[in-house]
């Protein structure tokens, strides 16, 4: 199964989702938070196997979760992008579709605050647990005094 | 106070007196240095201990801080670790002294804007010397532990709670 014959299926199955092939095996796909689990239980059943990496990132009206995903079989990394809003931002937990989300997502909660509903231990991973506030977030201001 | 308690410590101060710079030969010359290799500068303990042969001067790495006279930070400390470092700086022995090596352990080096570095270990702990570079060449860190030497010799620098 090439990139086209996932984005062609995605698309038949999620109209509302904006996906791309930006080059060969590459597939980039934007998703309401709705639909992420939705969208997740089809790739893992079409078999993307591997959830490399969660990242968070904070554009200038929202937040957004990426989720990188591998196939092994395919050879095709999915990008799957996700807009949370800026006040609260709740999203729901992929840990039972990967087990190996926990951590990611205990990062991503750590450098942005956003939190990730279902999660079993939503704590802090890097930074000490009396922290205040959360770095990577562009409004975060260095405390001048230690 | 009675007169024993004032003789004993006449006593106290005469047996000081001469018996201090026995003491302090002995420090300056069997400086041990705790094995705490935070970052890069601590892979510049290799040349500074094995090619240039630190342990001719009496210093050398010790694996805990209960041994040590010396704590040299080789790297930036963390707010997650800074109390981890404070207890191992509490757990020497007095009296110790403390190098800074590297523009990290001095003022945050190349990360002092970042959000979980500490700028300067001088706000955890008292250092005695600064030693730049980044890293600092074996050299360099050659005469920051004679100046610590020198520091020693004059009784200045280092942390006591008692005792001259």
């Amino acid at each position: 199964m090439s990139a086209e014959e996932v984005a062609g299926e995605m698309k038949k199955k999620f109209p509302e989702a904006d996906v791309r092939i930006p080059r060969a095996s590459r597939l980039t796909a934007s998703v309401k938070k709705e639909v992420l689990l939705d969208v997740c239980s089809f790739l893992k059943d079409a078999g993307f196997d591997h959830l490399s990496s969660i990242a968070g990132v904070d554009r200038a009206e929202n937040f957004e979760v990426a989720y990188f995903l591998w196939s092994y079989e395919k050879k095709i990394l999915v990008t799957l992008k996700t807009a949370v809003q800026k006040e609260n931002p709740r999203i729901q937990s992929v840990i039972k579709i990967w087990e190996g989300a926990n951590w990611h997502e205990r990062e991503a909660y750590d450098m942005f605050g956003i939190v990730f509903e279902g999660h079993p231990d939503l704590r802090r991973l890097l930074m000490p647990e009396d922290f205040v506030g959360h770095p990577l977030r562009k409004d975060f201001k260095l405390p001048e005094v230690e | 106070m009675d007169v024993t308690t004032l003789l004993i410590g006449k006593a106290r101060n005469v047996i000081d007196y001469f018996a201090d710079p026995v003491f302090n030969w002995g420090r300056r010359n069997s400086i041990w240095m705790l094995h705490l290799g935070i970052k890069c500068c601590a892979l510049e303990w290799g040349p500074f201990i094995a090619r240039f042969d630190a342990e001719r001067f009496g210093i050398g790495p010790r694996a805990s801080p209960r041994h040590c006279d010396l704590m040299i930070v080789a790297g930036p400390i963390t707010h997650k670790f800074a109390p981890k470092f404070k207890m191992l700086y509490e757990q020497m022995p007095e009296p110790k002294w403390v190098i800074a090596m590297g523009d990290c352990a001095i003022s945050g080096g190349p990360f002092f804007d970042s959000y979980n570095i500490i700028r300067g270990v001088d706000k955890l702990v008292p250092v005695d010397v600064y030693v730049p570079g980044c890293p600092p060449r074996p050299e360099t860190m050659l005469d920051g532990m004679f100046k610590l030497q020198e520091l020693i010799k004059k009784r200045k620098g280092g942390y006591y709670t008692c005792g001259p």
